[in-house]
């Protein structure tokens, strides 16, 4: 009978958050993963991932232009979201979405992005023409100074920002985590530990993605990819994935000691509807393959081709992984009834508001965004080095 | 000071901040509803728009009022706690939608991402117009709801299996609806 | 500042008219009726409750439910007395058109009328981002539908399963314990149609009302105490399997 198995209580048979609830915190991970590589640069001096610094700050911020896309579909009426800017219930997690938003945006993404690139954008707006030149201009924002003193303030005080950055990039995904961790209704979610497995599973999502686009991008612009950098971005993933991976199979082994009223119910669930998804994409495919493809680069010496494909390799499944993990929590938290005596199943419209199709598009969009913004802001060094030599 | 002329650049950027921030003052002081703050963190005039729907139940002391006999009769009998409209329904007839203003371009604008919800049609009751007639309940389904028998029901609720009970003619035809009882008058 | 009678007496009858228009539209201005005099509740009784479905049908009617959702709905349970935590739970669309008979087999049935619970402390109302949920100073949880904006947070919040989102105004929707009848000294559409008075409307506030006695005299609980909700539908006669 349309899908329910066992009871459940009425007005839970159709589920009420969809894939877009889905993406959001994926796509928010991306953003605050990319970004967490990039202070690794920048306040943790680690010079091997130079390279990707402007590609990774460049992605978080097309990634953000995007997040608030799935959740506007979402709305029952999203003409109303102001209402979270003009009367934000202190009460609620998902209040502070707005003004954590506008901060990360604002406040650390554009202003750390705009000091990085300032001294280029004040040049292309001296050598470039027509309508690129006008946006140039408006981005300087009337102000020319790039000299010595100025590049220097602008060093300090991008600093500040992205130090100021890491605790609000925790913030900006953290605050996902504990919209669900916080909702004793439903023992799926309620954790303290899920703003924590949110934030380093994004952080994962994050370094892996900017590693794969990094090398991906390069390919395409028939350059050689600096090995050095990737081997260290594959570092780093190894490790925070392992913290992540632990953090998870704390969560599992916790559920299955204490085997609280809901147990029954939950293990029922991910041994049959959650199988796939859960079992066999997130934890198989998506953890442990790439754990070991990892742990594999990490203490055997491998030529440069085989570490290439593993790093690409690892990283796909490292993001399947973690997009299941957040399919699994949004998903699986309402599959089952909260009297623990049912389930109902999830039916994906194709070309509906929160669709299949829509929610391509907007997994695609950032990417779109990403190509815009590399055209304007070119993240290499050679092409800087180029605008120098012109302008200066 | 030499520091303001080189840092001038993020001043200008804090600028926009403040500009920001001064229209958002402006703006929501016009946007939040006045009545919002009132009670609590929401609009307290919501709660009269709730309470200001038309009720569709008259409730039986509107019905007692000019339905004396029944009510009467009812009170001595085994459906005493049964009310009117347990049995009779909420009866009542929707009126024609009053005409709507045209929407404005604002409306319309909006309209093309949120549906807006129509409006619900007023009614007018029997209470109100006796003219509004109610359709007599067929004792034939109505009685079976709460009387046929059933392991799931309390052991001292009378019961009875319509397989069994007088199979064939409606309940009506031998029990008085509202004093039901056979040995207490209610035989028809 | 000096104000001369003159202008008080100016000042005063301008200053009601000005008081009243602010007070028009809250439930201070209906006739008799003071938010502050009641805290409202109800009592549902498990052993008189016969499975009718009339109060889910009166409250469709009622309030409008849109097909398919439910602002009340009753549930039966099947209980066997050698496996009390896996009773068998049905609630055919809601319990709307009463139940298929059952047969006597030996185990436990009972019928268990289910609503919002209007909890004193509602995790319903605090996740709600904008404030358009909220309780009601005389103790009815209820959604501003011109303020929500249909984000579902409160309907994942509620333990009960008691809320939904209307599927035409795309807004929360819930039981609002028929706030426009009681504040009309009315009662709900389900208890009004309730044939048995397995639900009684309650005032806690009102010294006179028949719950203080019930609550003193009868085993009573609420559904869910471990979440320690705060709610407001009392149960009386609740066996421990109900969910």
């Amino acid at each position: 009978m349309n899908g329910v198995e066992g009871f459940m209580y009425p007005n839970e048979v159709g589920l009420q958050w969809s894939v877009l609830i889905v993406l959001y915190p994926f796509i928010t991970g991306l953003v605050a993963g990319a970004f967490i590589l990039a202070s690794l640069e920048r306040v943790f001096r680690v010079e091997a991932v130079k390279p990707t610094y402007r590609l990774a700050l460049l992605t978080a911020l097309s990634f953000l232009l995007v997040a608030p896309l799935p959740l506007q579909l979402h709305l029952g009426h999203p003409e109303r979201s102001p209402e979270m800017y003009f009367t934000p219930h202190s009460t609620s997690a998902m209040a502070m979405f707005g003004y954590v938003y506008l901060w990360y945006l604002m406040a650390v993404l554009v202003l750390e992005i705009w000091l990085d690139y300032r001294r280029e954008i004040v040049l292309l707006s001296q050598t470039s023409r027509g309508l690129l030149r006008l946006v140039y201009r408006v981005m300087t924002l009337g102000s020319s100074n790039i000299s010595e003193r100025a590049l220097a303030i602008d060093e300090r005080a991008g600093w500040i920002v992205t130090l100021i950055g890491i605790p609000s990039a925790f913030l900006l995904h953290g605050y996902v985590g504990f919209i669900f961790g916080s909702i004793k209704a439903n023992p799926w979610w309620s954790s303290p530990l899920m703003p924590v497995v949110f934030i380093f599973s994004a952080m994962v999502s994050g370094i892996a993605g900017v590693m794969l686009l990094y090398m991906g991008i390069t390919k395409l612009r028939k350059q050689s990819i600096d090995m050095a950098c990737v081997d260290s971005i594959a570092m780093y993933l190894f490790y925070i994935f392992i913290i992540d991976f632990s953090l998870e199979m704390l969560d599992l082994v916790h559920r299955i000691y204490e085997a609280d009223e809901s147990f029954r119910s939950l293990n029922f669930m991910v041994h049959t509807r959650l199988y796939f998804s859960h079992i066999v994409i997130q934890i198989f495919l998506g953890t442990i393959t790439p754990l070991i493809l990892l742990f594999v680069t990490q203490v055997v010496k491998l030529p440069e081709m085989a570490r290439k494909r593993i790093y690409a390799i690892a990283g796909s499944l490292a993001l399947i992984g973690i997009f299941a993990m957040r399919w699994n929590v949004v998903i699986g938290g309402q599959l089952f009834s909260k009297s623990f005596l049912g389930y109902t199943t999830y039916k994906m419209g194709l070309v509906t508001k929160e669709g299949l199709l829509v929610a391509i598009a907007l997994t695609l969009l950032p990417l779109v965004f990403l190509w815009v913004l590399v055209k304007l802001l070119p993240p290499w060094p050679e092409k800087s080095a180029q605008a120098v030599a012109v302008g200066g | 000071m030499s520091v303001f002329k080189d840092a001038g650049h993020l001043f200008r950027f804090a600028g926009l901040f403040v500009l920001a921030f001064l229209i958002f003052l402006v703006v929501r002081h016009y946007v939040v509803p006045k009545s919002f703050g009132e009670y609590g963190h929401y609009r307290g005039a919501a709660m009269g728009e709730i309470a200001a729907h038309p009720a569709k139940f008259a409730g039986h002391e509107t019905c007692e009022g000019c339905h004396t006999e029944e009510a009467t009769k009812k009170q001595a009998g085994k459906h005493a706690q049964v009310n009117c409209e347990a049995c009779h329904g909420a009866i009542y007839r929707r009126l024609p939608a009053p005409e709507q203003p045209k929407p404005n371009l604002y409306e319309r604008f909006v309209a093309l991402v949120v549906k807006p919800a129509p409006p619900d049609p007023p009614l007018l009751r029997h209470a109100e117009d006796p003219t509004v007639k109610p359709e007599l309940p067929d004792t034939a389904v109505l009685c079976a709801r709460c009387h046929t028998a059933s392991a799931a029901k309390p052991k001292g609720f009378p019961q009875v299996d319509p397989a069994e009970h007088y199979p064939g003619p409606p309940c009506g035809s031998c029990h008085q609806p509202h004093s039901p009882a056979m040995d207490g008058g209610g035989v028809k | 500042m000096n104000i001369s009678r003159r202008q008080i007496l100016i000042l005063l009858p301008a200053a009601a008219v000005a008081w009243k228009s602010v007070l028009a539209g809250s439930p201070e201005d209906a006739p008799n009726y003071k938010m502050s005099d009641h805290w409202w509740s109800m009592l549902i009784d498990i052993s008189k409750c016969i499975g009718c479905g009339n109060c889910v049908r009166a409250c469709q009617t009622e309030n409008d439910v849109p097909e398919g959702n439910f602002r009340t709905w009753v549930e039966r349970y099947h209980v066997s007395d050698e496996n009390m935590t896996e009773p068998e739970v049905i609630s055919p669309k809601g319990g709307k058109d009463g139940f298929p008979v059952a047969q006597e087999d030996g185990k436990k049935y009972f019928f268990v009328p289910k609503m919002c619970n209007h909890c004193a402390d509602s995790p319903c109302t605090q996740v709600c981002p904008v404030g358009a949920t909220f309780i009601s100073p005389d103790g009815v949880v209820l959604v501003d539908q011109k303020y929500c904006l249909g984000c579902a947070y409160c309907v994942q919040a509620c333990p009960y399963g008691c809320r939904y989102i209307h599927p035409q105004k795309e807004v929360a929707d819930k039981c609002t314990l028929c706030y426009h009848r009681i504040t009309q000294g009315l009662t709900t559409a389900c208890c009004e149609a309730c044939p048995t008075g397995a639900r009684q409307l309650a005032d806690l506030k009102n010294p006179k009302d028949p719950i203080h006695e019930f609550l003193k005299t009868h085993n009573v609980q609420v559904l869910k105490p471990q979440m320690a909700t705060g709610a407001k539908v009392f149960y009386n006669d609740l066996d421990g399997s109900v969910r």
